[in-house]
């Protein structure tokens, strides 16, 4: 099962982030673990400055903007 | 060019909806049809542009440009920084972070973050097409010296003593491997992009800010036209005149609970200063209320120690009423024939 982060301090964009995300899951029928991290020593130990981030399984793989579909579709396929 | 939109209030006001000039109503309601109208255009085609110029500017390049200068230089391109970065405040704390964790001084991201709020392009463009040129320099000068001042105090008095623990941990151990091995840090190319990324980024920046803002500068401009209609001129010179030393504190206190961007300030500033309300005192009540905002000191509050948290809002007001004593000392002379 993958595991997504989405970093960021708890701005709307972040919870936006994570319900996309878990909502093209289910759409697929995928079953994935979505975590919020919103403690910033966490943020920080990933090195993201511009949030929300996305970390997949422990790798940024976004950040900076709420991903587009296309970007979520690739990580939910990969 | 921007005649255009005159006419167009003129029209709107005087015949579609047959107001008199010389009416309060009329006056304010052709003000509101002329500013939104033309402020609206502006920000949509520069907006754009100007996304589309810095569509390679990301957060990380920024970093290392920074790292890599002294101390001296450095809070001036903390400040410029802050000012031309694409940054939204939710994103304070980890931009705090990756710049304290990178070993870049504290006084030099916090110019980044004063200055941000004050200095961004939908302001200059406010600025420059409602109050000229002149306004707009000196603006983005104060904008820049408040943010530069603010971050060399907070490293006079070693403000980073009272960052949380492990933010202090991250830029000690940072800041000994700097001193290991200096100046070494490289900037990140430039990601290649296509015209037609940048045309996406830009179309979405377009999309993001005017979303976000259409209401603030309506309501901005609404405040600025009812007082433009409805208070006499010269109101503010004989009631608030800038003999009265008080009057720039009580505008720094008086925006301190108001809390508005840039855009929504602008338009009321105008107003004030067509009023009579001098140039430093209105300065002072705009700065106040743009970039001393207490969601932004709570979302501090995670990394720093109530102490100096206090201590930076301290100095913010300090640097508003130097401004607003010092612009009204020398506005006569500096504004002189604009």
């Amino acid at each position: 099962m993958k595991t997504f982060e989405v970093l960021g301090t708890g701005c709307k964009k972040c919870t936006n982030t994570a319900e996309k995300i878990e909502k093209m899951a289910s759409e697929l029928g995928q079953d994935v673990e979505v975590v919020k991290i919103t403690d910033p020593a966490k943020i920080m130990e990933y090195q993201v400055m511009s949030t929300p981030a996305v970390a997949l399984d422990g790798q940024v793989v976004h950040s900076g903007s709420i991903p587009t579909s296309d970007a979520i579709a690739e990580w939910l396929k990969g | 060019m921007l005649a255009i939109f005159t006419q167009l209030a003129d029209w709107l006001t005087y015949t579609l909806m047959g107001l008199s000039p010389e009416t309060k109503l009329g006056t304010s309601i052709h003000f509101f049809i002329e500013d939104t109208t033309k402020i609206l255009f502006l920000l949509v085609v520069m907006i754009y542009v100007i996304a589309l110029m810095r569509a390679s500017l990301n957060l990380d390049r920024v970093r290392a440009y920074i790292q890599r200068k002294n101390r001296t230089v450095g809070y001036f391109f903390g400040s410029g920084f802050g000012a031309i970065t694409p940054f939204c405040s939710c994103s304070s704390i980890p931009l705090f972070l990756g710049f304290t964790s990178a070993g870049i001084p504290l006084g030099i991201t916090m110019a980044f973050l004063f200055t941000s709020p004050i200095i961004n392009e939908v302001a200059v463009i406010m600025l420059w097409s409602l109050l000229g040129w002149k306004f707009t320099l000196a603006y983005i000068v104060i904008g820049m010296a408040v943010g530069m001042i603010g971050g060399m105090i907070l490293d006079a008095i070693k403000g980073e003593r009272w960052l949380k623990d492990f933010a202090a941990k991250a830029y000690q151990k940072a800041a000994e491997q700097a001193h290991d091995s200096p100046h070494d840090v490289e900037v990140p190319e430039a990601p290649k992009l296509t015209f037609k990324d940048r045309h996406n980024f830009a179309k979405d920046e377009l999309k993001e800010i005017v979303g976000r803002i259409w209401k603030w500068v309506l309501i901005g401009v609404g405040l600025g036209a009812a007082l433009h209609g409805f208070v006499p001129d010269g109101w503010f010179a004989e009631n608030l005149g800038s003999g009265q030393w008080w009057s720039v504190p009580a505008a720094v206190f008086a925006g301190l609970p108001l809390y508005s961007n840039a855009t929504g300030v602008i338009p009321v500033m105008e107003s004030l200063i067509v009023k009579g309300l001098p140039v430093g005192t209105t300065l002072a009540f705009c700065m106040s209320t743009v970039a001393a905002s207490f969601p932004e000191f709570i979302m501090l509050k995670q990394v720093m120690t109530f102490r100096l948290l206090a201590i930076i809002f301290a100095i913010l007001l300090a640097n508003f009423m130097v401004v607003g004593w010092v612009i009204n000392a020398i506005g006569p002379w500096l504004f002189a024939g604009s």
